[in-house]
């Protein structure tokens, strides 16, 4: 228990150690949670679309590679 | 950063399905590197004898701001493909890395900060490369807020794109000049990059923390730039059968 | 418009293009026309400038030590704001009245009008805050010799500073939030002029050499004066197209 204790306390500079592991676990969780989410509303707008009868549009003519790139 | 064939894959479904088979991939490397890295940058390497246990900082902050200047540079040839040969698959690319990287530039500084104030009995060090990544952040904020404000998709991503290769060419002048005032200012190198002399643990830690955020930052670019993808796309044919991953053939 | 046309004419009978410098020359003398018509908005500009430096012993205090010693930076972050905040329009009204999409049709290379450009606004724009920070200089208590170098600096450096920010100014044409937006983009880009040519100055009063920073300020404005007029010319057709 004691090594436990000992490890967490970062010989007193648990504080910025964990904050620094801390802050880089929550900005990644983050990201990665907010680009679900990003897709997952894309997902939802799509479906309606294609529920409500928007219909079918052709890749973009002004595209150089007509629709390759 | 599909380096395969480029033009094959430039098509955007076929880089949709690609990008989608290799997200897990890189994924799984970025978690087993990351907990390897850790293992080793925590439990095996030894504390620092001035530090003590602060300096294990190194092992988040150094990564991140690799990262964060890697990324940069892999954003702006993005751009630079697509604003010369009109690629948009490349574009999007690039757009799909720049808030990635831009976390990264964040926590380089947020690290940098926490590790600032055991160390130097500061919360900020103005240091060459603390002062720089600062200056990488506004640079990333700026190449997002300019694609942001324009409207046209075509126009936001060439104007952005300019911006990223004016970016990458003054980054080295902006650094030099930089690491130049910082010499001037402070008698002795108040520097983050004076890690403790490095035992193999240490840099072995090091090492596959960094492979982890590499691995990382290509998992969330390839997955960011699918989303971009089927934005942009949605009232196509091969956009909406991607919504039904059973029907999308290879 | 049609002093473009008429500097076509005056080139040599025989010859079908133009003289290479006189679309710069063309463009130059008629945006400084119409700056100098427009003096109010100069004004602002040099207002704006005396106004900020003024804040910043209201926000530090009177004390002369430090006075001296922030006054190449105060003046120099100040100028900074002056030259670039305003060139988000350098564009905007030509860009209005359609004279823009003339200037990218036009033969003459189009890095040489934005030359044309960026050179008439520095001249009615920026070399008056340059002519007044010597006054400036003296309410900080900077001695002569120091202001002589801060103002040799901002003469060196404030062409980069018209240079990169023409380029925020054709990124963002036409864009809402323009200036800021601009200001954002360009402001990181000049850090290295801010950092030398505000560092002449207190290498100076530090009674060191300056040949280094001039030399490096000249070496900038050499890259801006042959690289930023295409790079921001490239912009312009971006953001017209």
């Amino acid at each position: 228990m004691n090594h436990v204790v000992e490890f967490l306390a970062m010989d007193g500079h648990g504080l910025y150690v964990w904050g620094s592991l801390g802050m880089c676990a929550a900005v990644l969780v983050a990201e990665m949670a907010l680009l679900r989410l990003r897709r997952r509303l894309l997902e939802r707008a799509m479906q309606d679309e294609i529920d409500d009868g928007v219909g079918v549009s052709a890749p973009d003519p002004s595209r150089l590679h007509g629709g390759r790139a | 950063m599909t380096r395969i064939n480029l033009f094959h894959f430039a098509a955007p479904a076929r880089f949709h399905a690609l990008a989608g088979r290799l997200v897990p991939w890189f994924g799984s490397a970025a978690v087993v590197l990351a907990a390897l890295g850790l293992y080793v940058g925590f439990f095996v390497a030894p504390s620092d004898a001035q530090q003590g246990e602060a300096y294990r900082i190194i092992y988040v902050h150094v990564p991140a701001a690799w990262m964060s200047m890697f990324v940069y540079l892999v954003m702006a040839v993005w751009a630079g493909v697509g604003l010369v040969f009109n690629a948009r698959l490349a574009s999007v690319m690039a757009l799909a890395l720049a808030p990635t990287g831009a976390l990264m530039t964040f926590l380089a500084l947020w690290t940098g900060a926490l590790w600032g104030q055991p160390t130097w009995g500061t919360w900020w060090v103005w240091d060459a490369r603390l002062t720089s990544e600062l200056v990488l952040l506004f640079l990333y904020i700026g190449f997002m807020a300019l694609h942001g404000a324009i409207d046209d998709p075509r126009r936001a991503d060439r104007a952005a794109g300019l911006l990223a290769l004016v970016g990458v060419v003054n980054l080295p002048i902006i650094y030099f000049s930089v690491q130049w005032w910082n010499t001037l200012h402070q008698g002795a190198s108040v520097t983050l990059n004076k890690a403790p002399s490095m035992a193999t643990p240490m840099l072995l830690g090091m090492l596959l923390m960094s492979l982890a955020a590499w691995a990382y930052c290509i998992a969330m670019g390839l997955a960011r730039a699918r989303v971009l993808l089927l934005e942009r796309e949605r009232h196509t044919e091969w956009a909406r059968a991607a919504l039904h991953p059973s029907a999308e053939a290879a | 418009m049609n002093t473009l046309a008429t500097a076509a004419d005056h080139a040599a009978p025989d010859a079908a293009l133009p003289g290479l410098f006189d679309g710069l020359r063309a463009v130059f003398q008629r945006d400084l026309r119409i700056a100098l018509r427009r003096r109010s908005d100069t004004l602002a500009a040099l207002v704006f400038f005396v106004l900020v430096v003024s804040l910043f012993p209201l926000g530090v205090g009177p004390e002369p030590g430090l006075l001296r010693t922030m006054a190449p930076g105060v003046v120099w972050v100040a100028a900074l704001l002056a030259c670039t905040l305003p060139l988000s329009r350098l564009f905007a009204d030509d860009h209005a009245d359609g004279t823009l999409e003339l200037l990218l049709l036009s033969p003459h290379p189009l890095a040489l009008l934005v030359l044309g450009k960026v050179a008439a606004h520095w001249v009615a724009g920026v070399l008056p805050l340059v002519l007044v920070a010597p006054v400036l200089a003296l309410q900080f208590g900077l001695p002569a010799s120091a202001i002589g170098v801060l103002v040799a600096s901002l003469l060196l450096g404030s062409p980069v500073l018209s240079l990169v920010g023409s380029l925020g100014a054709a990124l963002t044409l036409g864009l809402r939030g323009g200036g800021v937006l601009m200001s954002l983009l360009v402001l990181p880009l000049l850090v290295p002029v801010l950092i030398f040519g505000a560092g002449a100055v207190q290498a100076h009063l530090a009674g060191l050499d300056v040949v280094g920073h001039f030399s490096l300020l000249g070496a900038l404005l050499l890259l801006a004066l042959l690289a930023a007029p295409a790079v921001t010319g490239a912009a312009l057709r971006i953001a017209l197209e």
